[in-house]
């Protein structure tokens, strides 16, 4: 009876059946300025969320915080398909851009293997950790820049090798902050069908912050509009249609996508 | 170190080697520049240059202090002002809008301002100058212990801690998403670089200590692909230049810590003469 009445709140309250993050009344305060207020979002497996608003708005903040990289007020919590209390998920990190410089002797084997061996990087590397990065990169067609140096790849290519390395070990959150330089349109086009791909794949909860609007039109499955608060969330169709979101970034969907705002766009 | 007094001559015949104090020296040597080869990868690494040279700069007030305490050996004063201006800058730096180099270069000014005025109140700053340039000739068996020992801790910080340092050096938030640390490590690292390079100044001089820990990385970095090879050469160019020094000094009569300086940039000209022409 108890579990029933467990399923029947979890539909109502559209929780996911399988599992899902939830991060609950998260503030961020630098200084006395707030950056962050209020962010209350339930983060589905298998969807790819991508967060949105003007420069300033919090988005890689909100990130860090999740990341735990920034003091933050409220909670993050996993729950598995069990729909269980786990503790910390496990969570993929993409940074929007490195903080090494280009001339530093650093091979992407380096970097794979910083992250996941305790054999330190400067004595030698296990060839079995050759191998499993190899395989790890072959996911983004990448093995063959394996002995290259990070510095000498293009803005695409790194950004396949960061992807690569936020899926080894494969996380039940997937962080992604989208790099604001260094990759063409098209580039763009295929990691958008890259991240898309990989949340049928292996059912990964992903969240995209991202200026490319068409795009995260087109692949995305729900959106956030963030401006310190969350302001609207939704499907593409609903966020792209609210008054805030044409304020701030003007109409991004096409007259015939439209949809009348009134009936789904939520604010709060 | 009997045994080493007693070996050394037979295995070097040169007249340099029959020294005591050049023994002593050439021990010192083979200890100390491969163990600044080693940090100073990172340092490059990491841009600290500027913060390591403040840490040096530092050590001019930490003698004072040693001074105004009456210390006849300003040493335990100089590690902890430095390990404190590691710290400071560190946390200041983590919370603070500001560029770092402003706020390296706001507390190196003062601490170096500070140390002159206390050093020079009675007009008896020339009694410090050994601090300034070095001299390497005057290690002493104890103190090639204490640097057995350094070399021993910076080895293990190395081996358990360098993937996590490498990875906080790429991007802090990757780092904290594999689990790491990231202030702590930052400060753990500080706090090493302040103690080697404040034990160091005496022997090398605070003048060109900074030199001692970039040259070599910066060097290798010209030359290397991978962490295993930037490793290798900058500890190989270290210990070759700190050799070079010790003999070039011994023969010409000049400051040794300075010659292997020297030595270091000559190097640094080559293996960018490798790397341009590599192009």
């Amino acid at each position: 009876m108890r579990i029933n009445l467990d399923r029947e709140y979890q539909a109502k309250n559209h929780f996911c059946g399988l599992c899902c993050t939830k991060i609950e009344n998260f503030d961020v305060t630098r200084g006395n300025t707030e950056i962050l207020k209020d962010i209350n979002l339930h983060i589905h497996c298998g969807e790819l969320t991508a967060l949105i608003g003007p420069n300033g708005a919090g988005k890689s903040t909100l990130l860090k915080a999740i990341l735990g990289e920034i003091p933050h007020r409220g909670e993050l919590k996993y729950l598995d398909y069990n729909d269980r209390h786990t503790g910390k998920p496990i969570i993929g990190y993409v940074p929007q851009r490195l903080d090494f410089d280009a001339g530093s002797p650093l091979s992407v084997l380096d970097l794979f293997a910083a992250s996941r061996s305790s054999i330190p990087v400067w004595l030698t590397h296990a060839r079995k950790l050759r191998e499993h990065t190899r395989e790890i990169l072959s996911r983004m067609q990448a093995e063959k820049l394996i002995d290259r140096r990070l510095g000498d790849l293009s803005g695409g290519e790194l950004q396949r090798i960061l992807l690569a390395l936020a899926l080894d070990p494969l996380p039940d959150l997937l962080l992604l902050d989208e790099p604001v330089s260094g990759i063409d349109q098209l580039g763009m086009e295929m990691f958008f069908r890259k991240v898309a791909d990989l949340r049928l794949q292996y059912d990964l909860s992903i969240i995209l912050v991202s200026h490319d609007l068409k795009l995260v039109a087109q692949y995305a499955d729900r959106v956030v509009f963030l401006n310190q608060t969350v302001q609207c969330v939704g499907t593409p169709a609903v966020v792209f249609n609210n008054e805030k979101v044409i304020q701030t970034f003007g109409r991004v969907l096409s007259e015939a996508t439209c949809i009348d705002p009134k009936e789904g766009g939520r604010n709060q | 170190m009997a045994i080493y007094y007693t070996w050394i001559p037979q295995l070097l015949p040169f007249e340099w080697a029959t020294h005591i104090f050049m023994q002593n020296a050439l021990l010192a040597v083979l200890l100390v520049t491969p163990l600044f080869g080693i940090l100073g990868t990172m340092v490059v690494n990491n841009k600290m240059a500027f913060f390591s040279d403040a840490l040096g700069h530092s050590a001019l007030t930490g003698i004072a202090i040693g001074v105004i305490l009456g210390m006849s050996d300003p040493l335990w004063a100089m590690l902890a002002f430095s390990i404190l201006l590691a710290i400071g800058i560190s946390i200041v730096k983590a919370s603070s809008t500001s560029s770092p180099d402003t706020i390296i270069g706001v507390f190196s000014a003062t601490a170096v301002a500070l140390g002159i005025v206390i050093l020079s109140r009675s007009g008896g700053f020339t009694k410090y100058s050994r601090f300034l340039i070095g001299d390497l000739l005057s290690i002493s068996p104890n103190e090639l212990l204490m640097l057995v020992f350094l070399v021993l801790g910076v080895l293990v910080f190395w081996v358990f801690m360098f993937n996590q340092l490498l990875l906080v050096s790429i991007n802090p938030s990757l780092a904290r998403s594999r689990g790491s640390n990231v202030r702590l490590l930052e400060i753990l690292f500080s706090i090493i670089m302040a103690v080697i390079v404040t034990i160091s100044i005496q022997w090398v001089g605070l003048l060109i200590i900074n030199s001692l820990l970039i040259l070599p990385a910066a060097s290798a970095r010209n030359i290397s692909h991978d962490m295993r090879q930037y490793h290798l050469f900058s500890v190989s160019i270290a210990l070759l230049s700190g050799l070079a020094g010790l003999l070039l000094s011994y023969y010409w009569g000049t400051a040794t810590g300075a010659t292997i300086v020297l030595c270091s940039a000559a190097f640094f000209l080559l293996t960018l003469f490798i790397k341009l022409k590599s192009r």
